[in-house]
C-alpha cells in the first residue's frame, strides 16, 4: 500500500491509498480523480494520463522506458517532470509522493 | 441549465459503454449532486472495446483490465446501474423511458450514448451462425471461438477492425484471408503510404489478401464454408467476419422524434433538437469546432470529449477547450496513432523510412498540418498533434528530413 497525494490543477488535492502493483492510472479512475482521462485503458497510447512528479521523487521511481520518454516529449507540457501515470506502480518506496495533474490532458 | 440543478434533477444516462461509462463518472467529478442511472442492454458494465479486436481476442488481456471503471465504481459514486435490458422507448412528453423488462425510468436530463452497430453484409441470404460481426464482448467471445491453430478465418472489409483482428487472427494461428472491395486497405481512412506499409506488414505474416473483390455467394446451408467473389476466386472457410464499417444506432432516437441525419444531430455542447437530451459517442453527429463542420466521429478520444461537453453543459460548467480527433489501431508490433481528419491535403511528407518499421506520413494544406499518421513513432504522432492545433506554417522540406530536429519544428 502507498499513499499517494493527487493534485488537481485548481490545487485540490485527493489522497488515497494505492494497492501494491496498482498503477496511480487505475487509482485516479477508481476514486474519480478529475483530470486524468486515460483513453486508452494503459495500453501507452494516448498520453492522457500525465501528471508531474516533484524532481525529489524523479530518482525513487523506476525509469521512463524509451516508449514512455518519446510519448512525453512533445507532450507540451514540463517534460522533465511528466510521467504517464499508467506507468507509476505503487510500491512502499513511493508512499508519500504528490502528484500534480495537468490543467488538461489534450 | 444547472442553478436550478437541486440534488433532485435525475440524470439517465441510455448505453453504458466508453460514452455512457464516462459521462457518469464525469457529472461526478464535475459536482453534480442528482441522481445518476445508466442503463445498459449489454451485462457487463462499461469496458474498453479497443481490446476486443486487439488483446482481448488474442487472450492476453483480464477481464479486469477491460473494465472502464473498477466493480465497486459505480456503488461509491452513488451511480444506478440498470444493466441487461434495453431501452425501448423514450417519452418526452412524461420524461420516462420504458426499458425492455416493463420496467420505466424518469428523467429530468437524458443522454443518449448508444453507440453504433456493425453493418451486415449487403447480400441475401447471407446469415449463418458462422458469419460473425464484432461490437462487443459477446461478438468477440464467439469469434474467439471460431479462432484457433489451422482454422480458416475469411474476412470481409480491409478497415481497421478487419486488420486488427487478421492480425490477431493469425497470433492464435489461424489461416486468413482479407477481401476488400476498394483497391486497397483503408480507403477511406489512412494515407497509400500507410495502407502499402500494413498490406506489405500482414502479407509478410502470412496473411492473405483479396483486393478490389467483390463477394458473390456464401456457400454452405447449416454454416458457411466457403466463400466465391465475383471474379470466380473461392476460399474454404470455416467462420467469416465481416467488418465493413457501423451504422449509428438512432432508432430510439428516431423513434422519440430527434432530429437525426446518419447520427442523431447535436449542437456544440452535444444536446440535441430536445434541449433536455444529449447524445455522446459514435452515434452523434456534431459541429466539431476545428472543422466548421459536422461529424460523425467513430473513436474513443471522441467519445471521451463529447462525454466532457455534455458533462459540462449539465453541471454548469465551462465548455472544455476543443481537441484534435485521434485514434490509435494495433496490429502485430505495429501502433498506428492518426491525428486528425483524412481530409485533402496538398502535400503529404513522409517521415523516416518506412523499412525501419518506424515512420511518420504528414499531410499539410497551405503549409500547416492538417493530419499526422505515425506507425511506432510517438513523436511524429505529438509533434504532428501539435502542430494541427498550433496550425503553424512548416517547411516540407524541414519535416521530410530526419535530421531536422522535430523540436525545432513545432516551436
Ligand atoms: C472491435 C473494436 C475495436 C475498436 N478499436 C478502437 C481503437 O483502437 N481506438 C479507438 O479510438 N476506437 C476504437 N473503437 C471504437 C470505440 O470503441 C468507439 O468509438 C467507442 O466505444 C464509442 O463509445 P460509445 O459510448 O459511443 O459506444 P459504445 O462504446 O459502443 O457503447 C454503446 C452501448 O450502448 C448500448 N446500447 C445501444 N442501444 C441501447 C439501448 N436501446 N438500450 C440500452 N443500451 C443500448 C450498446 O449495447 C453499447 O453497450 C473500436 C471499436 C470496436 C468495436
Amino acid at each position: 500500500m502507498a499513499k499517494i497525494t493527487f493534485i488537481e490543477h485548481c490545487g485540490t488535492p485527493h489522497t488515497v491509498d494505492v494497492p501494491e502493483g496498482t498503477s496511480l492510472m487505475q487509482a485516479a479512475i477508481g476514486h474519480n480523480i478529475p483530470g486524468i482521462d486515460a483513453d486508452c485503458g494503459g495500453a501507452m497510447t494516448c498520453g492522457t494520463c500525465l501528471v508531474f512528479v516533484p524532481p525529489s521523487w524523479a530518482e525513487k521511481l523506476e525509469a521512463r522506458s524509451e516508449h514512455e520518454r518519446q510519448m512525453l516529449e512533445f507532450s507540451g507540457k514540463d517534460a522533465a517532470n511528466a510521467r504517464l501515470s499508467c506507468q507509476l506502480i505503487a510500491c512502499p518506496a513511493l508512499d508519500g509522493l504528490s502528484v500534480q495533474i495537468p490543467e488538461s490532458q489534450g | 441549465m444547472t442553478s436550478d440543478h437541486s440534488s433532485t434533477h435525475r440524470v439517465v444516462v441510455i448505453g453504458a459503454g466508453h460514452g455512457g461509462g464516462n459521462v457518469v463518472a464525469l457529472l461526478r467529478q464535475y459536482g453534480f449532486g442528482g441522481p445518476v442511472t445508466l442503463i445498459g442492454d449489454e451485462p457487463a458494465a462499461p469496458y474498453h472495446r479497443p481490446p476486443l479486436s486487439k488483446a482481448w481476442l488474442k487472450g492476453t488481456a483480464s477481464a479486469q483490465s477491460l473494465a472502464l471503471k473498477p466493480a465497486d465504481f459505480y456503488a461509491t459514486q452513488n451511480i444506478t446501474l440498470r444493466l441487461g435490458h434495453a431501452a425501448e422507448a423514450i417519452d418526452r412528453d412524461t420524461r420516462r423511458v420504458a426499458l425492455a423488462d416493463g420496467s420505466s425510468i424518469d428523467y429530468d436530463t437524458l443522454i443518449l450514448a448508444t453507440g453504433a452497430h456493425a453493418r451486415p453484409l449487403p447480400l441475401a441470404n447471407t446469415a449463418r451462425p458462422n458469419v460473425l460481426t464484432l461490437r462487443n464482448m459477446a461478438d468477440a467471445d464467439r469469434l474467439k471461438h471460431a479462432l484457433g491453430a489451422g482454422k480458416r478465418l475469411l474476412i470481409v472489409g480491409g478497415g481497421y477492425i478487419g486488420l486488427e483482428c487478421a492480425a490477431s487472427a493469425r497470433a492464435l494461428g489461424a489461416d486468413v484471408v482479407v477481401v476488400e472491395r476498394a483497391a486497397r486497405l483503408l480507403e477511406r481512412v489512412a494515407s497509400e503510404p500507410i495502407a502499402g506499409f500494413l498490406r506489405r506488414h500482414h502479407e509478410r505474416n502470412g496473411v492473405r489478401f483479396a483486393l478490389g473483390a467483390q463477394i458473390e455467394t456464401i456457400e454452405g446451408e447449416e454454416a458457411a464454408s466457403a466463400v466465391t467473389l465475383v471474379d470466380g476466386r473461392r476460399f474454404d472457410c470455416d467462420a467469416i467476419l465481416v467488418g465493413i464499417g457501423a451504422a449509428p444506432n438512432t432508432t430510439l432516437a428516431e423513434g422519440a422524434g430527434l432530429a437525426c441525419d446518419d447520427g442523431i444531430t447535436v449542437d456544440a455542447d452535444c444536446r440535441s433538437s430536445d434541449p433536455r437530451i444529449f447524445a455522446i459517442g459514435d452515434v452523434v453527429r456534431r459541429p466539431h469546432p476545428l472543422y466548421g463542420r459536422s461529424l460523425r466521429l467513430e473513436s474513443v478520444p471522441s467519445a471521451m470529449e463529447q462525454a466532457k461537453h455534455a458533462a459540462a453543459a449539465i453541471a454548469g460548467r465551462e465548455p472544455p477547450h476543443p481537441e484534435v480527433p485521434w485514434f490509435w489501431s494495433d496490429q502485430y508490433d505495429l501502433k498506428l496513432q492518426i491525428a486528425g481528419l483524412p481530409f485533402d491535403a496538398d502535400t503529404v511528407v513522409v517521415r523516416g523510412d518506412p523499412e525501419t518499421g518506424s515512420f511518420g506520413v504528414y499531410h499539410l494544406r497551405g503549409g500547416s498540418v492538417v493530419t499526422v499518421e505515425a506507425i511506432n513513432s510517438p513523436p511524429d504522432f505529438f509533434a504532428g498533434k501539435k502542430l494541427i492545433a498550433s496550425g503553424k506554417t512548416v517547411a516540407p522540406v524541414e519535416l521530410a528530413d530526419p535530421a531536422v530536429p522535430l523540436n525545432g519544428i513545432v516551436a
